[in-house]
């Protein structure tokens, strides 16, 4: 008897600022009017999907002094979007990237906890930190934190948040006009968090939501990130590149989970991955390197080589050689906000093994930048499509993705029509939602609640 | 035919209603009557079915109170009370998720901007004007509650008033500048040259205040109406300088034709003046009277408000703001006692009333919130500086 199918779990990321989004193409509609959000996420829904991701950034990011215009530029706040999204779907999970850096607990949690109520149960947080004094020029807060102390500042952050959700146990709220009692108790919400990073007490005022509080996702291909993750997350996102990459991460992580008492089905492991889709794979493929070639436009493919080089290379030909000078040595600091510019290594050794590469294959700028910015991506006609997903799960290299399309909002229309019933054909993609919360999507238990403070 | 005089008799422009969400109603003991939906406090379709009936009437808007506490009958922290609704929802969020559903109506939450980053606030409020199309205004307010801060943790209580109005009519206005940070057709896509944006036309704010420096510029381009309506309460006048300073709509909570008038004389440059009433509606005067008096001993006591309590009939209320608009208020923000039998009584009674009368509107003339306070969209203030600079200008 072989192993039953797992079910894949598939969300959406809405294409906003990230890199991938194709606004020159001319079914590319606007990233802040609320139509294309209201259309993206219709189109999830009609797919079944477990939710829908929203990015975020507080800063808009510089390059070389000004502000980057060459990609997507603006997007709308994700708290007021996700709660407007809520009127016009019923069961989508609405996913909200939230900065623990540069907001406070009792804020976030009653918004997450407002979220939740408002749209019946589908709230998701995604936490991210963020240590940059550049972002923190926006806000009273600053930017001082310390880079160490992100995740000691994220974890403790999540755990006050999570006093905040489980100070109301649910019961509290009777609204009984004959006794004329509202309250069962008096003083519902008490909690009290005293901790290095925050030392805070009272009452929180929104009662106990639909899921007990947001699901919470993590991003972690670091370490850290992975225990963080492991310890309170209910869902993680990674980066992802092969098969055997994929399955090495997703051991690493479900094999941390007991450690945290926690079985392997408590925290769902679901990569970012882009796609393009053609009547044939021969046409998908055709149609990725038109996207690659309208994501790396000439000037793109110079300002990416400035990340390594941290140097002005507006002089050079994008469909020239690599420049012959060395990258500018120190601290990379030629772009900001923008978080995937993380000197992995020495920019020196970057740049040899890049020139080796280029020299190998006779690569231009460009052609040497679409290689290397490349990102996981599912190529190919809706079945091929079907398949590699597919594969991928019941190989345990995922237990779904999250898809970012590169035009917005119509980027998901194909994958709903096409790809989509092939999952459900195969019986490892669900064809009605299950329930009406997150939860339920996600297969994930009510959370356990704490014994709340009583005070 | 109005049985009434004719409008055009009169040189007055039709007066401006707003409604005043909270809880079950302002009476304490709203919750407990018959169809307040007490138990659905906490739910989008409760606000949502409200917000209709506020739409059904052709009002201009409706506010949605917060708080960062638990509501509280005691100035310094929790009542310990069981008898009173506790708990509230974020305003914003309410308002956004109402707004899908909602065609014409302004949605102003309330913000506390003691305790908020005028960054969030600027655009989260751009983003509701986006997903409403241009209904979106902002009510600000401060808190001096010592509960309140102890849930931030960042200050030491007691907070001094006077310090808090500064800082608040700072957070607005970086609030403002973030909107105008984009100018509205900074969005260019221009193939040709690859650029998305033209960042000639996105603008550093470099806010620099005792309380917050904001560099900028928003991450959200210039909301539909540029600038959404600002507004805010004065139940003192220790705060008129603040809306003088700050505000697009005050609220004042004048008792009399006297006290508006000195309102009126003290704001001069506030482009609104709503007159703030708590109200009971009845066929009746007495019918009203009696209920507020079954709701008072239901409660245990007698409704004191900051506001005047008027409780009679749509008729006689309707006299009341005529009144008082004659004194130069432009128009009203009306907190129901009961909003299952007030908020019906303003839509369906009220607004009849001042139809009759020919001061009211009796269909939208407008699609966004500053179209219906009759308030021009205002020119961006740094794509202005820069014409008035540029030499070809």
């Amino acid at each position: 008897m072989s192993k039953p199918l797992k079910q894949i779990h598939l969300a959406a990321h809405f294409p906003g600022v990230n890199s991938t989004t194709v606004w020159s193409d001319p079914a590319a509609g606007s990233q802040i009017d609320f139509d294309s959000f209201v259309h993206f996420a219709r189109t999830a829904e009609r797919a079944k999907f477990d939710f829908l991701f929203l990015a975020e950034g507080l800063r808009l990011r510089e390059q070389g002094g000004e502000i980057y215009d060459l990609d997507v530029v603006g997007r709308p706040d994700t708290f007021t979007v996700l709660a407007a999204l809520a009127a016009v779907t019923e069961h989508l999970g609405l996913t909200g990237t939230i900065n623990s850096t540069f907001n406070e607990p009792y804020e976030v949690a009653r918004q997450f906890a407002s979220l939740d109520h408002l749209s019946g149960g589908r709230a998701a947080w995604n936490v991210v930190t963020s240590w940059d004094a550049f972002t923190g020029e926006n806000f009273r807060r600053g930017g001082f934190l310390p880079r160490e102390e992100r995740y000691e500042r994220a974890r403790e952050f999540l755990d006050t948040a999570h006093e905040l959700f489980d100070s109301w146990d649910g019961g509290e709220i009777l609204a009984d006009p004959a006794s004329g009692e509202f309250l069962r108790d008096a003083g519902p919400g008490a909690f009290a968090h005293g901790g290095k990073q925050f030392d805070i007490s009272g009452h929180f005022n929104v009662p106990r939501s639909p899921q007990g509080r947001p699901v919470i996702f993590q991003a972690g291909d670091s370490d850290e990130g992975r225990e963080f993750a492991a310890a309170s997350a209910d869902a993680i996102f990674g980066r992802y590149r092969t098969l055997e990459e994929g399955r090495v991460f997703y051991a690493d992580v479900k094999g941390r989970l007991p450690r945290y008492g926690r079985t392997p089905d408590e925290l769902k492991i679901l990569p970012a991955a882009s796609f393009v889709l053609g009547d044939t794979d021969a046409e998908a493929r055709e149609l990725a390197h038109e996207v690659r070639l309208q994501q790396v436009s000439g000037a793109t493919a110079i300002k990416y080589l400035e990340h390594v080089w941290n140097r002005d290379l507006s002089g050079y030909d994008p469909d020239g050689p690599l420049p012959e000078v060395d990258p500018e040595p120190g601290e990379n600091t030629i772009a900001l906000g923008r978080a995937s510019v993380r000197m992995n290594g020495d920019p020196l050794a970057v740049a040899r093994e890049w020139r080796e590469l280029a020299a190998a294959e006779g690569l231009s700028i460009r052609e040497l930048m679409i290689r290397t910015t490349a990102r996981q991506s599912f190529v190919g006609s809706p079945l091929t499509v079907a398949q590699s997903i597919d594969a991928l799960v019941q190989a345990d290299a995922a237990d779904g993705f999250i898809l970012v399309p590169h035009l917005t909002p119509g980027g998901l229309d194909a994958f709903a029509d096409t790809v989509v019933p092939l999952l459900q054909e195969r019986g490892v993609f669900r064809r009605e939602y299950a329930g009406p919360t997150l939860r339920d999507h996600l297969g994930l238990a009510a959370p356990r609640a704490l014994a709340p403070v009583r005070g | 035919m109005p049985v009434h005089p004719s409008p055009s008799a009169s040189p007055s422009p039709a007066l401006h209603l707003a409604v005043a969400l909270d809880g079950a109603g302002w009476h304490p003991a709203a919750w407990r009557e018959p169809g307040a939906g007490a138990d659905r406090l906490f739910t989008a379709g409760y606000w949502a079915a409200l917000v209709a009936e506020a739409e059904a009437g052709l009002l201009d808007f409706v506010t949605f109170e917060d708080s960062l506490s638990l509501q509280s009958t005691d100035p310094a922290g929790p009542d310990g009370r069981t008898d009173l609704v506790r708990g509230r929802l974020d305003a914003v969020l309410v308002a956004a998720r109402v707004a899908p559903l909602s065609r014409h109506i302004g949605l102003v939450p309330s913000v506390v901007a003691t305790h908020t980053e005028p960054f969030h606030v600027s655009k989260a409020l751009a983003t509701l004007d986006y997903v409403s199309r241009g209904r979106a205004g902002l009510r600000i307010q401060v808190s001096e509650r010592p509960d309140e801060v102890g849930h931030f943790g960042r200050r030491t209580a007691p907070l001094d008033p006077a310090e808090l109005y500064a800082e608040a009519a700072d957070h607005v206005e970086v609030v403002r500048r973030l909107w105008d940070s984009w100018e509205d057709d900074a969005e260019i896509r221009d193939a040709a040259t690859g650029r998305f944006i033209d960042r000639a036309k996105l603008h550093y704010i470099d806010f620099e205040g005792p309380r917050f420096s904001v560099k900028g510029p928003s991450i959200t381009p210039r909301p539909p109406q540029g600038l959404p309506p600002v507004s805010a309460l004065a139940s003192d006048t220790a705060v008129y300088p603040f809306l003088a300073r700050s505000a697009d709509i005050g609220y004042v909570t004048a008792r009399d034709a006297g006290e508006v008038r000195a309102a009126v004389a003290a704001l001069p440059a506030t482009p609104h003046l709503f007159g703030e009433l708590t109200v009971f509606l009845d066929e009746r005067q007495a019918t009203a009277e009696r209920r507020l008096q079954r709701l008072d001993a239901a409660h245990g006591a007698a409704y004191t408000s900051d506001s005047r309590v008027f409780a009679g009939t749509a008729a006689d209320l309707a006299d009341l703001l005529l009144e008082w608009r004659e004194a130069g208020l432009t128009g009203f923000r009306l907190r129901p006692g009961v909003l299952a039998h007030d908020l019906p009584a303003i839509t369906r009674g009220l607004v009849p009333e001042l139809q009759r009368r020919g001061v009211f509107r009796r269909s939208y003339e407008a699609s966004s919130l500053r179209g219906l306070l009759g308030l021009a969209r205002p020119a961006n203030r740094y794509a202005a500086a820069a014409s008035l600079t540029s030499p070809a200008a």
